[in-house]
């Protein structure tokens, strides 16, 4: 948009097309008669532009205040001594409100959870991708994929599931040593959440 | 709302109102003398018995808020509470619970009603569709209000239901930890619920307002779906209709008031007062009665919807299932859309009658179905196991088909009965039996 002043005066300053002819009559209607955008027009087009900035601009915080306050991410760190798990066993701690299963897995666990031909996957994820430096320690968040539920198979005497690992009984989705999704509705495998080792002994998640 | 011209009241109280804000005169118009078609059958009581029912929930809905606190760590013992302590608190909260069972029965109903007699058609569509919208709300008030008890039900009911979001592709993480506000159904979720549960029945009440007003624009349909053409059609609103709702009102009460006084927990689910636990999910999670069918129609879709043999996906099941809950709903408002036959009154359409008692037959066995277990094994017919899944998958269908098949289709071929001239023509043929008071 060009400020030619030569047109000022007719719709108020705004820009006639030149090839209109009456570009020079100094009457209000010329201004229907422009086919370029007026003055005027930049003038809404701004105003409307930062009334809508504004307006959202008020409207985010309200929308917002309703994401994960700070003191709710503020908890969402866990540290967890592993030291204590026998091999074979399982324990759940409790992060972000989700029950976290932490397994150490045996050599048949692990000799199973790599076997499996990946291409044959739901979320094809290969066994060495679901741990961090030693593989005999899975950690998963225990929440099942397809609805949320906490999936069976955590203490001794519950329920594994056809692939040995974990069974979700609300719609039936089960899961492998590796924590992977093998059968049921549920979409994707179980979620690995960021943790890392602090010492050989003692894990922080989150 | 201009009421016109008025005509000026005796009592000089009312009067001097009515000359400043003409309210009476309104009240007159619309509740007193509105002409009502005369043929009203008990169907048309429902409306009004929502309307009851939903002030009956706001109602006890305070009253109980005054008593409650949305705190995770003492929700469930408030609830307890207001049961044991708090001056006919037990009452109060079995009005407010079965309340929630009895205005969906009403409003089941009154949807009935107007999909047997046609009232979703012209001119009454924006009608219908307000309906539709007082429905969604409903549902979502009462979904967090059964939140709030916070016990073991309330908790996953919670749970699925808000992972149900996080089927939608790239965003629904974001979407589902914005509705909690943090990692998990938590206290910021109760919080919320309970701002939401106490907001959403006057968001209701305005629509309601809407609902009713575009109502007396059109006027009310009736059990022959025939405009009312002369005064011999209709009757005054007041004594006649006020008279008949009162009393279909009366019934309905009683029958509710059983509920409340001798079975207040049958509708209800006793894993409701186990208090909530995170760590464990109950063996069976099931929503409340009246979102079963929706329910059912969710996890029939279990299947992948893709290019068959391929890995092409172009949604996973979880998604389709929301896809499919939600619009099983929107269908319904689109109704008015989907079937242009001319003809209102099922009474002179007899098969869409068929289809649409099937219909209701199917919505009946998808609710009995949602209240199962998933997969729950029939019988074997040869090798192969039927499922509660494959009925489920088969009325999901149907209930498609009939929207999107057979409304456009018995639209453009069903061929009605001869029609009455007139709603008094209508009413004096079933006087001499000749036709079935449907
Ligand atoms: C559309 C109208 C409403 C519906 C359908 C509805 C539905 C429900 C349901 C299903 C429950 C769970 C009852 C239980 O299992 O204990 C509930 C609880 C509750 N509702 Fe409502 N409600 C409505 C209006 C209101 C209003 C206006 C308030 C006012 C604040 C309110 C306040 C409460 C409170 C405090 C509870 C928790 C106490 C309890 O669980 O008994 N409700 N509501
Ligand atoms: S929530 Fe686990 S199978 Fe549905």
């Amino acid at each position: 948009m060009s400020s030619n002043d030569h047109h000022s005066h007719c719709c108020g300053g705004g820009n006639c097309s030149p090839s209109t002819e009456i570009k020079d009559q100094k009457t209000e209607e010329c201004c229907g008669h422009c086919d370029e955008p007026s003055r005027r027009d930049f003038l809404f087009m701004t105003a409307g532009a930062m009334g809508a900035v504004a307006a959202g601009s008020v409207v985010w915080p309200f929308i917002s205040q309703m994401n994960p306050a700070a003191d709710t991410k503020a908890l969402s760190t866990t540290e967890v001594d592993i030291a204590s798990i026998a091999e074979g066993q399982a324990v759940t701690v409790m992060w972000r409100g989700k029950p976290v299963f932490i397994r150490h897995r045996t050599a048949k666990e692990i000799e199973e959870a790599k076997a499996v031909d990946v291409a044959t996957l739901r979320d094809k994820q290969s066994d060495d991708q679901r741990f961090k430096t030693r593989p005999e320690i899975l950690v998963v968040i225990g929440v099942c994929t397809h609805l949320g539920c906490i999936p069976l198979g955590q203490k001794t005497g519950e329920v594994k599931g056809d692939y040995n690992g974990w069974f979700c009984p609300c719609h039936g989705s089960a899961y492998d040593t590796s924590g992977r999704i093998r059968k049921g509705p549920a979409p994707k495998n179980l979620e690995v959440p960021s943790y890392s080792f602090i010492s050989d002994t003692l894990i922080r998640i989150g | 709302m201009s009421a016109g011209p008025r005509t000026p009241f005796e009592n000089p109280v009312v009067e001097w109102v009515d000359q400043r804000l003409p309210i009476f005169t309104m009240i007159n118009k619309e509740y007193g003398v509105f002409p009502t078609p005369k043929n009203f059958n008990y169907f048309w009581n429902f409306g009004a018995i929502a309307m009851f029912m939903l002030v009956t929930m706001i109602v006890t809905g305070i009253t109980l808020a005054m008593h409650y606190a949305a705190d995770t760590t003492v929700a469930f013992d408030k609830v307890e509470h207001i049961m044991r302590d708090v001056n006919y608190g037990w009452l109060l909260r079995y009005i407010h619970m079965n309340g929630a069972s009895f205005f969906f029965i009403a409003v089941f109903v009154h949807i009935f009603r107007g999909m047997y007699y046609g009232s979703y058609k012209a001119p009454r569509e924006l009608l219908w569709i307000f309906g539709v919208i007082i429905f969604l709300l409903m549902m979502a008030t009462a979904f967090m209000g059964y939140v709030l008890p916070w016990g073991q039900m309330s908790f996953w009911g919670a749970t699925v239901i808000t992972n149900l979001f996080s089927a939608i592709p790239v965003v629904g993480t974001t979407i589902v930890e914005w509705l909690w506000g943090g990692f998990s159904v938590d206290n910021p979720t109760l919080n919320r619920f309970f701002a939401l549960h106490y907001l959403l029945p006057f968001v209701i009440v305005g629509v309601v307002f809407l609902h009713v007003w575009a109502l007396h624009v059109t006027g009310s349909n009736n059990p022959s779906g025939i405009e009312p053409k002369t005064e011999k059609d209709t009757l005054p609103f007041h004594p006649y209709y006020t008279m008949k709702d009162s009393f279909g009102l009366v019934v309905f009460i009683t029958i509710y008031a059983v509920f409340v006084f001798f079975m207040p927990n049958a509708l209800g689910h006793p894993d409701n007062y186990t208090p909530a636990n995170p760590m464990v999910t109950p063996a069976h999670i099931v929503p409340e009665w009246y979102f079963l069918p929706f329910y059912a129609i969710l996890r029939a879709i279990n299947f992948d919807v893709g290019i068959p043999f391929t890995d092409i996906v172009f949604f996973e099941a979880k998604l389709g299932g929301v896809l499919a809950m939600f619009g099983s709903i929107v269908l319904v408002a689109l109704m008015p859309f989907l079937d242009k036959h001319p003809v209102r009154s099922a009474r002179y359409r007899p098969k869409y009658r068929i289809a649409l008692l099937l219909f209701v037959l199917s919505v009946f066995v998808l609710g009995k179905i949602g209240g199962m277990p998933a997969d729950a094994p029939l019988m074997h017919i040869g090798s192969f196991l039927l499922t509660t899944t494959h009925i489920a998958q088969l009325l999901t269908l149907y209930y498609f088909a009939f929207f999107l098949v057979i409304l456009p289709y018995l639209s453009k071929r069903e061929k009605a009965l001869p029609m009455p001239e007139s709603i008094n023509d209508a009413v004096l043929q079933c006087k001499s039996g000749k036709c079935c008071e449907a």
